[in-house]
């Protein structure tokens, strides 16, 4: 991974405030998702209780994550599969790579994983002569825009189904007689994903979830291609992040509950497909899990962000998040977008280089409440904006002014004299009996609100009057 | 009872009225109000921009200022949200186990408006008289933080003469979120500008909430754009009788 930093989030967003196209689809598919989510939830009366159970799970698999991965390593090495370990995104990427190439394909087709998005897979591959074909409809319409994922659940949200028509006619429907109707669409992809199911020698996916006791490998998916993907060819490689592992086949009780309801809205799962190892004469013949840690040892090592690593990446706390349903997901700069990436990117890149995400939220605490896996997200946030301004330089003019206002306030005498002062220092800023404009890092407030101005009597002034009338 | 007020270095400042208000409406209950001249600021934009160790002095100054106290109530669901969540964090980040032990024993005394009276002393009818189309936007703090849940919408509810109207998408964010509304302008704007469509939508006149900063956010754009809508706090329209106009 380069040293570079990310965008910053203020620009990033106001670009993409702009587009009123993206807010439109954007608006429209997070408040679907949200209502369904919310009508699927409210119908259990456990949900509270899955969510504490989903939490619990987590926090003892990060607690023993050690022996959970040595355990995950014996139980798949079992059940006839190969394990490798990655310490970064560069190891990974090379292990796959040779693989592949060990395989003598230059085609592979790929299902579900947001985590080769993360180490950027699909490039490291094209280097060395393979084509990655992504099989997951949405994945699919983005490689072939030449964009990414906007989403974790669904990465072309951000485009609507004529967008998706015009891409569809450029790309793999080429001469043909095309409708925006999304069945019309689908059936073009079906076509074109068909043919690569049925000639592909090599796949590549994620995974949801890791059962250390059985070395049982979860990946759930709502089209099926996922199935096809890691049933067809025969050799398939899966790539986790470490912290994926769930300690019991019994966990699924759990977790299959808390995901579907909380990313798509449904109660099940439409195609949820487990597998252990290889089977003789069904399925891949040869079975390869990349367990990848590019930060989350990290991440791991902090008490406070340790809870990050619970994620599902169910995306509830995009739907719900009023700063992701009106941005999107690229003004974040990195595959994971929305409050969970505003906590995630900055812990597994590093601070310098992520500075302004873990400001990019009004601390709300919608993403919380919705969270299946109770990571307090706000909770993180203001941990991780502690190690910004620990990071800052001390004469940033907000490290300056914060410092002297903490002085100020840590004083009632200097506290009153600076009420009477920014009274009389108001004047200059105060027309037709409002303010309208501010200078320099205030000015953000007036571009569009206006500001009463600081009233002549404070209410100390008000209650010291008021004791003195009572006394007389 | 004795209730000493916590009424915020915001409210003390530029919006006195909710003070006065909230003052008004505590005695009229017959309770007995006392203002601690020595009080400033609850550390939340030092503690929620990221300048933890910095809102630790504050933290303490307010222990210092409220130990004593029977009830402390506030009119702000954030300032009181900052007390009752953070507080804990920042005494254990000064590694003063002495402070530690004080917030711990300060915070169950610790109320904003609503809750107080709804919760704590059961009250939802305060004989307020306020005949105008008002509607009501649930601070997240209040909702998600210190989860007041109804109480503000049971005192609006038995307030005479009032025309209540829902607020659309009410519980979603407004965009102040203290210094980002400076910080990301643009998403600030762009979330209060949805905010401003639900509440002109409704048809009311006055917008009404727990916390001034939203209001002051929400209010500024409502006024830059002469919508003719005015933002109230609760305080105010609890405080305001048919003898009385708050």
């Amino acid at each position: 991974m380069t040293s570079k930093s990310l965008p910053m989030f203020p620009q990033a967003a106001k670009s993409a405030l702009a587009n009123s196209q993206l807010r439109r689809n954007l608006g429209k598919a997070t408040t679907t998702i949200r209502n369904k989510r919310d009508s699927v939830v409210s119908e259990l009366p456990d949900w509270e209780a899955l969510r504490t159970a989903g939490s619990t799970i987590k926090a003892r698999v990060m607690r023993h994550l050690d022996e959970y991965l040595l355990q995950l390593e014996a139980s798949v090495q079992r059940a006839g599969g190969q394990v490798h370990w990655a310490r970064d995104a560069g190891e990974a990427n090379r292990i796959i790579t040779a693989i592949v190439q060990g395989t003598g394909a230059n085609r592979v087709v790929k299902v579900k994983s947001l985590t080769t998005d993360e180490i950027h897979l699909n490039d490291a591959l094209a280097k060395a002569g393979i084509r990655a074909i992504e099989t997951d409809l949405a994945e699919l319409i983005i490689q072939l825009a030449g964009e990414t994922s906007s989403h974790i659940l669904v990465p072309a949200i951000h485009k609507n189904r004529s967008e998706i028509r015009d891409l569809f006619r450029r790309t793999i429907a080429q001469g043909q007689d095309l409708s925006d109707d999304p069945k019309q669409l689908a059936a073009a992809a079906r076509r074109y994903l068909r043919e690569q199911f049925l000639s592909a020698q090599v796949a590549l996916s994620g995974a949801n979830f890791a059962v250390a006791e059985t070395g049982t490998i979860c990946v759930v998916e709502s089209e099926g291609n996922g199935r096809m993907c890691i049933t067809l060819p025969q050799t398939l490689i899966t790539v986790m992040g470490i912290e994926k592992i769930l300690p019991t086949f019994g966990d699924f009780a759990v977790f299959l509950q808390l995901l579907p309801r909380s990313s798509t809205g449904e109660r099940m799962n439409p195609y949820t497909s487990l597998w252990t190892g290889v089977t003789p004469g069904d399925g891949p013949q040869s079975f390869h899990l990349v367990l990848l840690d590019n930060g989350r040892t990290q991440v791991l090592s902090d008490d406070v962000g340790r809870q990050t690593l619970h994620c599902i990446r169910c995306s509830a706390c995009l739907n719900i998040c009023p700063v992701y349903s009106r941005t999107g997901g690229h003004a974040y700069g990195s595959v994971y977008p929305g409050p969970i990436g505003a906590i995630l990117t900055p812990q597994l890149v590093g601070i310098q280089r992520a500075k302004s995400l873990p400001y990019a939220s009004t601390l709300c605490g919608a993403c919380y409440e919705v969270c299946p896996v109770k990571i307090n997200i706000p909770e993180v946030l203001l941990h991780l904006r502690g190690e910004v301004t620990r990071h800052a330089s001390p004469l940033h003019p907000e490290a300056l002014a914060m410092r002297e206002l903490a002085h100020i306030f840590a004083s009632p005498e200097r506290y009153e004299r600076a009420q009477q002062l920014a009274r009389r220092g108001q004047r200059f800023f105060v027309h037709g009996g409002m303010i309208n404009h501010l200078p320099g890092m205030l000015a953000g407030w007036t571009t569009a609100r206006d500001l009463a101005p600081i009233p002549k009597q404070s209410f100390r002034d008000w209650w010291r009057e008021r004791q003195k009338e009572s006394q007389s | 009872m004795r209730v000493t007020l916590f009424i915020t270095c915001f409210n003390d400042t530029l919006f006195p009225n909710v003070g006065i208000a909230t003052t008004r409406l505590l005695e009229r209950l017959g309770l007995t109000v006392e203002f601690p001249e020595a009080q400033t600021c609850c550390g939340q934009m030092h503690f929620n921009t990221g300048y933890q160790r910095e809102s630790i002095p504050l933290v303490r100054h307010f222990v210092e200022v409220f130990r004593n106290a029977e009830v402390v109530v506030a009119p702000s669901a954030s300032c009181v949200g900052m007390v009752r969540d953070l507080y804990p964090k920042a005494a254990a980040l000064s590694g003063d186990t002495a402070l530690v032990e004080a917030v711990e024993q300060l915070i169950p005394r610790v109320y904003e408006l609503s809750e107080f009276l709804v919760k704590h002393l059961g009250v939802s009818d305060v004989g307020a008289y306020y005949p105008h189309r008002v509607t009501y936007h649930p601070t997240c703090h209040s909702l998600r933080v210190l989860h007041v849940g109804d109480a503000p919408l049971q005192l609006l509810r038995a307030v005479k003469g009032i025309d209540l109207v829902e607020l659309p998408n009410a519980r979603e964010c407004c965009g102040f979120g203290g210094t980002f509304a400076i910080k990301n302008a643009d998403t600030s704007l762009a979330m209060l500008s949805d905010k401003m469509r639900c509440v002109l939508d409704t048809g009311a006149e006055v917008l009404c909430a727990a916390d001034t900063s939203c209001l002051m956010h929400i209010g500024g754009g409502l006024h830059r754009q002469r919508a003719g809508v005015t933002t109230v706090h609760l305080a105010e329209i609890l405080a305001n009788t048919e003898s009385e106009v708050a």
